[in-house]
């Protein structure tokens, strides 16, 4: 059984058709890859899972997270949804973040908001947050503000209130493409042992193959709005494919780096 | 070969916030004892993370900005950060292309003006609307671009249009910032294409900055591995990567996403 089932799912800003009759499936406990170019319409598709998405985008078709229909729900009841049962982590933890807000205060947001944690309580829960994430001295760390701390530990804390109620689903949306890439494979490990941690399912969206292959195994390929392709990462390597995917995979491959210790350097 | 560019023993440190009142200002040292090399015609590729120094050596070896100590030598003469007239010798040699072309290409220019732009502005003697056809052509954009507006394109041929900017002056190095950090992967690739094809058809010496070894090796036959304002490493491309002395280079290596057996 799915938990989260997009059915032919379509949005539209006036006139302009972005999504195109999407449908895929996200199984319990599965992680799965959403790749495409910028403007094939992978970050609006999240945004429609997640009910947020611009008033003047209308949707159709179907967004059901754990048998709920989604699509139609009330802004009241939308917010009690997200961050409880369905989370998402950003691109840019800079804007995600509240720059005024303290760390600690936005980690426990979530917890105070769906769980009607005291504040006292929300405080430990905090640090715990920030210790589970792996974020230097967690004491210190909540009384900073986002400026204070670095890209990486930014998008630590990003994860962090995404999985603070132990949501079904997370999606993320380019979590590491602002990040160095030792930070990258830093958040991606931690993003892959906390979502297997939590039993949660994962939708992971990048435009960058190599990235995509090291946290899923199956993947939806997206283009001009349309779902192109679903596959498998490992049968990506031989038969027919999409033109788009193959272009994804030629550009991959062009891109990829020799073997440590290999001749062909 | 020649020696085209020399970098001996560069400092450059910033002050840090005073942390008491009376107390002496500590100093960060962005870049420390960097020298380097780079022969004519060679492909350099500056590796870094954020805060590595790698921005603030190449302010120093464009002249906008002064070493503590150490000097910059091109062609044998040094490179002072001065008058921009002073400079014109350099700009003339030395062209750049940033990160992110909607922040570098003027919005209310059309291509036109923005190529010809470095033409007037180093007072070069040439018809400017055969040499901005010229490069337009060169970096495969149609002789109509000249008359739209950067908006009108996408951000693959913006670049294509900030590389040809930076060629219009024919200069002799192509530096490039992040040049190809801001573009989707298929665009990107073809524009490392593009860049790799014009450095070897016009006979470009390149200096790439970037935190992406992955790139930066496929067009550079040196590498030069920034932490922390300090040179770790540095040799020619295929021994550094085959194999890499420093901890760091090997971090930095081995940190890099690899496509799985069965799709390589």
């Amino acid at each position: 059984m799915s938990l989260l089932e997009i059915t032919d799912l379509t949005v539209l800003f006036g006139q302009k058709l972005v999504v195109d009759g999407v449908s895929f499936a996200l199984g319990q406990g599965e992680r799965l890859g959403m790749i495409g170019e910028s403007g094939s319409g992978k970050s609006l598709t999240a945004l429609a899972a997640i009910g947020l998405l611009p008033e003047e985008a209308s949707v159709t078709g179907s967004v059901k997270l754990d048998g709920h229909e989604l699509l139609g729900e009330s802004d009241r009841a939308l917010a009690k949804i997200r961050g409880e049962r369905i989370a998402m982590v950003f691109q840019e933890p800079l804007t995600a973040l509240n720059p005024l807000m303290r760390i600690g205060k936005q980690l426990a947001e979530p917890l105070r908001l769906h769980r009607g944690l005291s504040s006292k309580a929300a405080r430990a829960m905090a640090i715990e947050l920030a210790n589970r994430v792996g974020l230097p001295d967690p004491d210190r760390i909540v009384r900073a503000y986002p400026h204070q701390l670095s890209g990486g530990q930014r998008q630590r804390v990003g994860i962090a209130i995404a999985l603070a109620c132990e949501p079904l689903v997370l999606i993320a949306d380019e979590p590491t493409t602002a990040l160095d890439v030792t930070v990258q494979a830093e958040i991606l490990a931690l993003l892959r042992d906390l979502v297997d941690q939590q039993g949660a399912s994962l939708l992971f969206i990048t435009h960058d193959l190599a990235v995509l292959a090291s946290v899923v195994s199956r993947l939806v390929v997206l283009a001009e709005g349309k779902l192109v392709e679903e596959t498998d990462i490992a049968a990506l390597g031989h038969g027919e494919h999409d033109p788009h995917t193959s272009a994804l995979v030629r550009a991959a491959r062009a891109a990829a780096f020799p073997e440590l210790g290999g001749t062909d350097a | 070969m020649p020696d085209l560019l020399v970098a001996d023993n560069l400092n450059r440190s910033f002050p840090l916030p005073r942390r008491t009142l009376f107390g002496g200002a500590a100093r960060r040292h962005a870049v420390r004892d960097a020298s380097f090399v780079l022969p004519e015609g060679g492909r350099l590729g500056i590796v870094g993370e954020s805060g590595s120094g790698k921005s603030t050596l190449l302010r120093l070896l464009l002249a906008l900005d002064r070493p503590d100590s150490g000097t910059v030598r091109f062609r044998d003469r040094e490179v002072r950060a001065g008058k921009a007239h002073a400079l014109h010798w350099l700009r003339r040699e030395v062209q750049v292309v940033f990160q992110d072309p909607r922040g570098s290409l003027d919005p209310r220019m059309t291509v036109r003006e923005i190529i010809a732009e470095p033409l007037e502005c180093l007072a070069i003697k040439e018809n400017h609307r055969a040499r901005i056809a010229e490069v337009l052509a060169g970096v495969g954009l149609e002789p109509d671009a000249a008359t739209r507006y950067p908006h009108q394109f996408s951000g693959g041929q913006r670049q294509r249009i900030a590389i040809a900017r930076a060629l219009a002056p024919r200069p002799s190095v192509l530096v490039g910032d992040e040049p190809f950090s801001a573009l989707d992967a298929s665009v990107r690739e073809r524009i490392i294409e593009l860049v790799a094809d014009l450095a070897s058809r016009l006979n470009l010496s390149l200096i790439l900055v970037s935190h992406d070894i992955g790139v930066v090796h496929r067009l550079c036959d040196q590498l030069l591995v920034l932490r922390d304002g300090e040179i770790v490493e540095q040799g020619r491309s295929a021994t550094v990567l085959r194999a890499p002395t420093h901890p760091y280079t090997r971090e930095l290596l081995a940190a890099v996403p690899r496509l799985p057996d069965d799709i390589v």
